[in-house]
């Protein structure tokens, strides 16, 4: 043998890696054949609705449910005492956030309400509208109590304590301190600092939350068609909860109508759905209308925080002092807790710049208003907007030119591998090469003279700048170590079928950005076959490998490297077989375009079909003792740090209507580095929806609540979601930095767009802003804001 | 009882005469009575848009109509547009563009986006901005929908000529 052969997939000839394959699944969506869990229909199945405290807190003095037994179609009425009999309730802590408290949250409530549209009764009818015209008849007693609803008086001794077996309403504090802040800010010559509000906004996935639970009493078996991006999680908690036998769960979802992390908690309803399901041994749907999903998907962010940054006259930040405080639900969410985005925050604001000096505290304190967690790019949009936001002002005070503040500061591109004084580990990031694109990218000198032109003429326009560093693809740091048992490594499965096609089963699922579609580029190029050959399976717990599934940005990074494994044993396999057919040694082959060639030559020798056809009906032909091995199973866990980190760059160009306060968004451009990019177009949308996201935090979205804690926008038609006619273009390039802990490097890409882009906005908008004297910190920036900004209201 | 009533009515080209009660929402007869599931619900209150069908050539939202005012009616879910070839350009398009992530929005975006290619078969990006904007999509951020749309007008005006 003259040559080594190949080592890595990306050695491979004709490879898939890095082209814009578009998703073979998409076909059936466009045609209206999509299998979404609303659309489940099964024999027997039943319908529940659930009445809702209309107090945001309350006890629960009785609950009268005879005449509701008695109405028409109604099959069952279960209290929250009758679902406990059959769900264990849970309790959302982690051992490694010490000291954080959150009582047991049962599925429905039980002696108190503690947020308005907490379940707590639930009815089960023929039809949804039955079900719904008995829950009228129900007669619940409340006895209303002083709600907790604003964060900043929640540990006040006035202000009555949710849950009084905890002593407080302090669910978790925290702190970084490194360096000496309290020196650096003192011989500092600037110091800018600001107070920043980002109110609740919620997923508004356009699917709601839908399960379908489908228990036999004979086998004690469960399934659940359960819209979720977690399958394996809830595999896990509904065998410990409902005291079913692991291996009876299994847990299906085939497409899914948007998840964003709102599908991945553990929420009531479902548990209820599941339990009312095995009371009654046959299938329970429940599908969230709009009104009960903004009263019950988990609301995110909800962050005051205080901020300082102290710089030098040249412009050189040496440190931050941050304080963040968050008002989360009155449980703290299970099994990834309410305090994982603040915990974030503090960890993350200012990542990109090269400082010694940081200090940041943390609380996270709960209140009477709806459950509250992890929802797309957690916390990053909170501290990406807070850190450009100081910069933009400190950049301002020194009369220095955004970009050039950022160069100065960013940690530079050769300082790496680096540890932030927050105590984060990054491998290698592009943020000066980033920001050189972006620059470019733009036209920033030419933008720039545009709007001084405009400003000129009255027009009054901004460019905001959004640098954000992004955790991905997270190992067991996240969950894993603090007792949650949620998988940090994935599993793909592969079998040759006789006709020489490949069946891929994997454990990360396709919420839309196109999992299955990564997973064939990188299984087809390794196994040397076309992308038609291989058939995707996703979304079933019963039928795929075990594993985490998608969240954190996770799906690329250790799906891909999952299935380059898995291929890679298969490949070995089928040369096995093609070395015994041929009576050559499997090292001298490799597969081709479906064909078994020689390596050297490339001639042509046997077809992969034709290995499947001798392995599976004629083995009789082959060596005495050789069992053909024509399916494997691999696993990847995360390897090297506990996190993959990305980085990257916004920009936005906005103009801001002084009269009414109205911001048009004229463009948005993402420069965005997810390490070795697998599907330049897959993460190009994924970049473009997290901004869209990101802009509907910044501009639009809001549930605004009472002061008696009652969500006043919970429909559609008030919460305002981003539209097509309100939405710029979105422009995106690639800066590729593969992480060298894995063979491909990818690193993720789901959440980017959204970790930046508010606080690009916000700056855009500041910088509009700037020659009239008005500030705006708070989200979303709607027209009241700025007019307020700009003293005219 | 709640009373019953018998509508006749064409689906996709095929005539069905089925018993609803008065309050079944066109959207819901269409997804559970007829098992066309193409049709989605995503707010039951005519805003998101996810249950845009054509009713008597019309795009209409599902979930605003009773299933008794189709009586007599014609309606065309994705589904049937679909196999009659309607929807093959944009669908193409949509492909190509990759303008849907989950795909909960794209049926009711497909049939609004033909709508808009019908009343204007040249639209620039600001006016197939400004006619789907009754249709909300929370994953694309818009962006590559338009971009398949202006691809899809400008393949049909290829197509003409
Ligand atoms: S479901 Fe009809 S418009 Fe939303
Ligand atoms: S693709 Fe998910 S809502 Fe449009």
């Amino acid at each position: 043998m003259s040559e080594k052969p190949p080592l890595s997939v990306l050695d491979r000839p004709n490879s898939y890696i890095g082209r814009s394959v578009p998703r073979p699944n998409a076909r059936r969506l466009l045609a209206g054949r999509g299998q979404y869990p609303t659309d489940m229909v099964l024999p027997r199945m039943v319908h529940v609705a659930f009445a809702r405290s209309p107090f945001a807190h309350a006890r629960i003095r009785s609950i009268d449910t005879e005449a509701a037994r008695a109405a028409p179609g109604v099959v069952a009425v279960a209290t929250g005492a009758d679902i406990a009999r059959l769900c264990k309730p849970w309790v959302g802590t982690l051992d490694h956030f010490a000291g954080m408290k959150s009582p047991p949250q049962y599925p429905l409530a039980m002696e108190k309400a503690t947020w308005q549209g907490e379940p707590v009764v639930a009815v089960v009818a023929e039809s949804r509208a039955e079900a719904e015209d008995a829950l009228e008849l129900l007669d619940i007693d409340y006895e209303e109590l002083t709600p907790v609803t604003d964060p900043e008086t929640a540990l006040d001794p006035a202000t009555p304590v949710i849950h009084e077996d905890l002593g407080d309403n302090l669910c978790f504090s925290s702190r970084v301190d490194a360096g000496d802040v309290d020196a650096a800010f003192a011989d500092a010559d600037l110091v800018v600092e600001e107070e920043f509000h980002f109110p609740r906004h919620t997923g508004v996935t356009l699917e709601p939350r839908v399960i379908t639970a489908d228990y036999d009493p004979s086998e004690e078996r469960l399934t659940a068609y359960h819209g979720s991006q977690t399958p394996y999680q809830m595999q896990d908690v509904y065998a410990r909860h409902l005291g079913l036998a692991e291996e009876n769960v299994r847990v299906l979802c085939k497409d899914l109508g948007g998840a964003f992390g709102i599908k991945l908690h553990v929420h009531g309803e479902e548990m209820t759905t599941c339990a009312l399901s095995m009371m009654l041994g046959r299938p329970v749907k429940w599908v969230a209308d709009r009104l009960e999903s903004f009263v019950s998907d988990i609301h995110a962010r909800d962050h005051r925080v205080r901020a300082r940054m102290a710089v030098t006259a040249e412009g050189r930040i040496v440190g931050f002092d941050v304080d963040d405080l968050t008002g989360v639900g009155p449980y703290s969410v299970f099994p990834r807790t309410s305090a994982v985005e603040g915990n974030q925050v503090i960890k993350l604001v200012g990542a990109p710049y090269a400082i010694e000096h940081y200090r940041a505290a943390l609380k996270v304190v709960l209140q009477n208003k709806n459950v509250m967690s992890q929802y797309r790019a957690v916390g990053h949009p909170i501290a990406f907007a807070v850190t450009e936001s100081l910069v933009d002002k400190a950049a301002a005070e020194l009369d220095m030119d955004p970009v050039a503040i950022r160069r100065a500061n960013y940690v530079p591109d050769d300082a790496y591998p680096y540890k932030t004084a927050s105590g984060m580990a990054y491998e290698q990031l592009s943020l000066q090469q980033s920001l050189d694109r972006l620059v470019e990218f733009i036209d920033y000198e030419g933008l720039r003279r545009e709007q001084a032109q405009l400003r000129e003429k009255g027009v009054y326009r901004g460019i905001g700048l959004g640098t954000f560093v992004e955790i991905t693809a997270p190992g067991a740091a996240f969950y894993g170590v603090g007792g949650a048992r949620i998988s940090a490594q994935d599993g793909c499965s592969m079998k040759l079928e006789p006709s020489g096609r490949v069946q891929l089963a994997i454990s990360i699922n396709e919420l839309g950005q196109g999992t299955e579609t990564i997973v064939a580029q990188v299984a087809a190029t390794e196994l040397g076959v076309s992308m038609e050959d291989i058939r995707v399976t996703t979304g079933d717990t019963g039928s795929t490998p075990y594993g985490g599934a998608a969240w954190a940005s996770r799906a690329a990074a250790i799906g891909s490297e999952a299935t380059v494994r898995a291929a890679r044993a298969l490949r070995e396999n089928i040369l096995e077989v093609a070395g015994a057919v041929l009576q050559e040694a499997p090292a001298d082959l490799d597969i081709r375009d479906g064909q078994i060639v020689g390596r050297e030559s490339g001639e042509e020798r046997l077809s992969v079909a034709e290995v499947g056809r001798v392995g599976y009906f004629r083995p009789d032909t082959l060596p005495p003792d050789f069992h053909p091995q024509l399916s494997v199973v691999r696993h990847y866990a995360p390897q090297g740090l506990p996190f993959a980190f990305t980085n990257g760059i916004h920009a936005s160009y906005v103009e801001v209507d002084v009269e009414t306060g109205g911001v048009t968004l004229l463009k948005h451009w993402v420069v965005e580095d997810c390490g070795r990019v697998l599907n330049p177009k897959l993460v190009e949308e994924q970049a473009r929806g997290g901004v869209a996201q990101g802009i509907g935090m910044a501009l639009f979205e809001e549930c605004l609540y009472s002061e008696e804690g009652q969500l006043t926008n919970a429909s559609l038609a008030d919460y305002l979601v981003p539209l097509s006619s309100e939405l710029p273009d979105i422009h995106v390039t690639h800066v590729e930095t593969p992480t060298q802990y894995s063979e491909i490097g990818a690193k993720g890409a789901g959440e980017a767009g959204t970790a930046a882009s508010p606080g690009a906005i916000m700056n855009a908008v500041n910088d509009a802003l700037r020659p009239l004297g008005a500030r705006v910190s708070a989200m979303p920036m709607t027209p009241e804001r700025i007019l307020t900004a700009l003293g005219r209201i | 009882m709640e009373p019953i009533h018998e509508i006749t009515l064409t689906v996709d080209g095929e005539q069905t005469t089925r018993r609803v009660t008065a309050r079944r929402s066109l959207a819901d007869f269409l997804r559970e009575d007829l098992g066309l599931t193409g049709t989605h619900v995503g707010c039951e209150q005519g805003v998101c848009g996810a249950c845009t069908v054509r009713f008597n050539g019309e795009q209409i939202r599902a979930c605003l109509m009773f299933a008794v005012q189709a009586d007599g009616a014609r309606v065309d879910t994705v589904e049937g547009l679909t196999e009659t070839g309607d929807l093959t350009r944009l669908q193409e398009a949509f492909h190509r563009n990759n303008a849907l992530q989950c795909g909960f929005c794209t049926p009711g975006m497909l049939i609004a986006a033909s709508d808009l290619l019908i009343r204007n078969p040249d639209p620039d990006r600001e006016e197939i901005r400004a006619g789907l904007s009754g249709n909300y999509c929370r994953c694309t951020g818009y962006h590559a929908i338009v971009d398949a749309v202006a691809e899809a007008a400008q393949n049909g005006k290829e197509a003409e000529q």
